[in-house]
């Protein structure tokens, strides 16, 4: 049931509060995986249901990776999985 | 210390279920009949609510289940039970009671689904438990469908309605459901059915949400304690089950006899209060059980829920030992790493120390050290309480008292453990509540001193947030060696300087320190040679001898030198001092004012010394000394600057009194002609607004527009009142120089005493609430002159007159429902907070992540910067390194 999008008054991605959300290549996923030594539950979460992973097209399972802006470091690089909503 | 190698384990689940009547019946070491507790002579009546067989509180006595005592075999204690005449319903279970009847049918029993709805939904959630995931949703929707549906698809029987009354009733299309009936048909629904009800069919059945059968718990849980006078108090538990029982028995020979229904169903109904009340005396909706004394009972939700129950205020919070608690004072003598312990608590507290063949001698000295009953903290010799011998695992603890301590002291053995009283040196960590921050509690090196009072540094006050009218606080001892180091490289005083807040200093020179360096540093303050031997004494200063000006054959040294002896030498600094009056055309480095600092190669060359060099949070040179020689010499410039402020002030002299307010005739003429002028301004004002003469502000409505006009000039009168006072109030005025070196106090606090206390406020708005009309019964109705809406033009000094006093308590009465208010939020917000993050960490990879592993933040601050290290927030200072550079240092 994977909900796709549809005609949309506004891309919420072109919004400037919205930081770039791209879906993680397999490279990426595994040099993250094996730069923290981590599996990737235990990655900050995101629902399937969010409008972020429905307009770029993520399916649970998916990693994206979010670019942000950042008042420490400029930009700042963050990782979360995509995961089923219960509803 | 036994457990530090054991394995750690991780829980892998606990699950709570329903205690099946089997089973309490089971557990059950007797059938508890008789309400009596005690028999005339005192001996627990058999199958009482004290019976022998549940368990004894006595030390010495035999439990009769187990035959273990109470002391060191340690009985449990045993359940017992009692049997219900009639069933009554579980209160904490009712929500859970009325789903299940809500979605099955009376008739069947079973769930108001169709057969294929029912595999769907079966399916569905088989499938989320595989996946571990959450399927309260789906739940709650098999509910909602049940209730929706009107038949029961199996047996045609139309579906009621179900409704709560609360706290333990329900009621089927109106009519009261009786406990024995919600049982009967609890007890139809068959197995199958249960996990679509989210109960699981391995341990638990619906029915057992009725209870037919009351555990009793052990006498160990709820101990009767004999006072004084001999008479035996019970715990309120047993009061409560004593209720049950007694109700109990009356239901039961009633409804033998054949009673009418009425009575029977009346003794019910109070047995169910009885056991509602038993279960939490808190259920809303019926009156809480009382003790003959009117105090509602503590029943069982009662000892474990909110802040005094089982679990915040016995397994997260625990009583210490080797901790003592008294009153606060201070001690400008003692550095801020220090703290004064009283004797009297120093000879109580201990600190274990092993005999090992070094020390031998020096501990058998101490343990023949006689007590002094002397007052003076240098006749103070620490002695010792207990010798802990270890002989074959059995430990023997030797009080040492004045008698024995010869005789202990020669047979002292090595790898004895021996409870050394308190000496000079040792660490202890020092807390005043509430702590907010780590800096609230804080490792001290301890130093005996008479009286009765905790003593500290002045400085290390606002990290604590302590005053001295009262204020208690609490010591820690350090019982190893692992936690004194451990101490000692993260929590002395000094450590603890610089606030992993923002990253400057929190602790530094406060009120006199600064006063005091000011009137040293200020412009060409120059003392005389003895004087500046004096101050230099102080400081304990040990250095070259300072440059010493001679004038009619008298020698004098300069302020600015004498505060340089402080500074170390590779020190070079420029900056604005507090006193800097922004003035249009900056001359610096030449300032009239000598509000310029310049510190070139740790010599104060021109400026005054005032808050903004030695103050906590913006303290430069402080800063700047700690940054470059570390938190050591950052103690020592603190320990320093504050010995030289107090010493220079108790030189120079310093008094503010009330003349310090007294400003010329002239002045006083001014700022009355002024307040006349705003007055007139805002009666102009009224005027235009009463003609409709007024232009409102775009978005204003036209009072509003009134109130910021009128607002605005009564703000610039206050500000005029203050600048014509402080005009005529000088630098040769304590309260100024207080003001102005950031000591104590602002130019407000005080214009506001020689000029005009100026509008007040409640919620951010002129006063306007209370006769109608009008503020206060003295002004015409409809006034909105600024006397009638809380302007106060008269000073402190001269005295508020009676409508302004009113208007002022009112203002200041909400400042102080405000404070109320916001510290009880903020306290509520911070718990939430600490227990949603206690947990979380920063690995070794830079990462943050909670206990679980999961990551937070992938980069501690996305810079992985540590604030307490950082400079503004940034990692290098980078206009640093220019200076530093362009100076070619």
């Amino acid at each position: 049931m994977a909900k796709t999008i549809k005609k949309q008054q506004f891309d919420i991605m072109k919004h400037k509060l919205v930081p770039l959300h791209e879906i993680a290549t397999e490279e990426e996923i595994k040099e993250l995986l094996e730069k923290f030594k981590i599996t990737p539950d235990q990655l900050p979460k995101i629902l399937n249901t969010d409008p972020v992973p429905i307009s770029i097209g993520a399916q649970p399972g998916q990693i994206i990776k979010v670019i942000r802006k950042s008042q420490t470091a400029k930009e700042a690089v963050a990782y979360r999985l995509v995961v089923e909503s219960d509803k | 210390m036994e457990r530090s190698r054991s394995i750690t384990k991780k829980i892998g689940s606990i699950s709570f279920s329903l205690l099946a009547p089997s089973e309490i019946r089971k557990m059950s070491a007797t059938k508890v009949i008789t309400a009596d507790t005690y028999d005339d002579d005192g001996f627990p009546i058999a199958m009482g609510l004290m019976d022998p067989r549940l368990g004894v509180i006595e030390p010495g006595l035999r439990c009769k289940t187990c035959g273990l005592r109470v002391g060191k075999d340690k009985c449990p204690g045993h359940f017992g039970h009692i049997d219900l005449a009639m069933p009554v319903i579980h209160v904490g279970l009712v929500k859970s009671i009325r789903d299940c009847l809500r979605s099955t049918c009376r008739e069947c029993g079973r769930i108001l689904l169709t057969d294929k709805r029912r595999e769907e939904y079966l399916e569905e959630l088989s499938k989320y438990k595989r996946e571990g995931r959450d399927n309260t949703y789906h739940l709650k929707q098999i509910i909602k469908e049940c209730v929706k549906s009107e038949k029961c698809t199996r047996c045609d029987r139309e579906v009621g309605k179900i409704e709560l009354d609360k706290p333990t009733s329900l009621r089927e299309n109106g009519k009261k459901l009786t406990p024995s009936e919600i049982r009967e048909w609890l007890e139809k629904i068959p197995e199958e059915d249960l996990p679509l009800l989210d109960i699981n069919k391995e341990s638990a059945r619906p029915e057992w949400m009725v209870l037919t059968v009351l555990p009793v718990p052990p006498v160990t849980v709820r101990p009767s304690v004999t006072l004084e006078t001999g008479e035996r108090s019970e715990d309120d538990l047993t009061h409560k089950l004593v209720d049950v029982i007694r109700i109990n028995q009356r239901l039961q020979e009633n409804r033998d006899a054949g009673a009418p229904q009425l009575i029977v169903e009346d003794l019910w109904e109070l047995l169910q209060y009885h056991i509602t009340t038993y279960l939490d005396n808190q259920t809303s909706g019926i009156p809480p059980a009382r003790h003959r004394s009117g105090r509602p009972l503590k029943t069982l939700a009662q000892r474990l829920k909110g802040k005094e129950g089982r679990f915040r205020s016995n397994l997260s919070g625990k009583r210490v030992n080797f901790s003592a608690r008294t009153v606060i004072s201070p001690d400008p003598n003692l550095s801020i790493n220090e703290i004064g312990v009283p004797i009297s608590i120093a000879r109580e507290l201990t600190v274990p120390v092993k005999v090992t063949s070094h020390n031998i001698d020096w501990c058998k000295q101490m343990i023949k050290q006689k007590i002094s009953s002397s007052n003076k903290s240098d006749e103070y010799r620490p002695s010792v309480n207990y010798v802990i011998r270890q002989t074959e695992g059995m430990k023997q603890r030797i009080k040492v008292t004045e008698r024995n301590a010869e005789e202990v002291a020669d047979k002292l053995e090595l790898g004895t453990i021996i409870e050394r009283q308190l000496m000079n040196g040792d660490l202890a960590l020092f807390n005043r509540q509430p702590s907010l921050h780590r800096m609230s509690m804080m490792a001290h090196r301890v130093k005996v001193v008479p009286h009765k009072t905790f003593r500290f540094n002045l400085s290390v006050c606002p990290p604590y947030n302590a005053d001295f009218d009262g204020d208690e606080m609490n010591l820690h001892l350090l019982q190893g060696e692992e936690a004194q180091a451990e101490a000692e490289i993260l929590m002395k005083v000094q450590e603890n300087i610089l606030s992993p807040r923002f990253g400057g200093a929190i602790i530094g020179g406060i009120h006199d320190h600064i006063s005091g360096c000011f009137l040293l540093t200020h412009k060409d303050r120059r003392v005389t040679m003895d004087d500046a031997s004096h101050i230099l004494a102080a400081v304990k200063y040990e250095g070259k001898t300072t440059k010493v000006e001679v004038e009619n054959g008298k020698k004098y040294v300069t302020g600015k030198e004498i505060f340089s002896a402080l500074l170390p030498d590779d020190l070079n600094l420029e900056y604005k001092a507090k006193t800097c009056l922004n003035c249009e055309v900056c001359t610096a480095p030449k300032c009239p004012n000598d509000a310029y600092v310049i510190i070139k190669k740790g010599v104060l060359l021109q400026g005054t010394i005032d808050e903004n060099s030695i103050g906590a949070f913006k303290g430069k040179a402080l800063d700047r000394i700690i940054r470059d020689h570390g938190m050591d010499a950052g103690r020592e410039f603190i320990d320093n600057v504050t010995r030289m402020g107090i010493a220079s002030i108790t030189l120079i002299g310093f008094t503010t009194s009330i003349d310090d307010e007294d400003i010329p005739d002239e002045a006083k003429r001014q700022i009355e002609e002024g307040l006349q002028k705003a007055m007139k301004k805002i009666s102009g004002l009224v005027k235009a607004y009463e003609n409709d003469e007024l232009e409102s502000l775009p978005g204003r409505s036209l009072e509003e527009t009134l109130e910021m006009e009128i607002m605005r000039v009564t703000g610039r009168a206050r500000d005029m009142a203050g600048e014509i006072a402080g005009k005529h109030l000088g630098l040769n005025n304590s309260a100024v120089i207080m003001a102005k070196s950031g000591a104590r106090g602002s130019m407000l606090n005080l214009s506001q005493m020689s000029g005009c206390v100026g509008q007040q406020a409640v919620r951010g708005e002129r006063i306007h609430r209370g006769y109608q009309y009008r503020t206060l019964p003295h002004f015409k109705k409809g006034d909105l002159g600024a006397q009638a809406k809380g302007f106060v033009a008269s000073c402190y000094k001269t005295g508020l007159n009676p409508t302004e006093y009113f208007f002022h308590s009112m203002g200041g009465r909400e400042g102080l429902v405000d404070t109320a208010v916001r510290t009880s939020r903020s306290g509520y917000m911070q718990r939430r907070l600490i227990n949603a993050l206690e947990d979380v960490k920063v690995e070794n990879d830079g990462t943050v992540r909670h206990s679980g592993g999961q990551i937070i933040q992938f980069m501690y601050g996305e810079d992985g910067v540590d604030p307490a290290r950082s400079t503004n927030g940034a990692a290098v200072d980078v206009n640093r390194i220019i200076t530093d550079i362009k100076e070619g240092i």
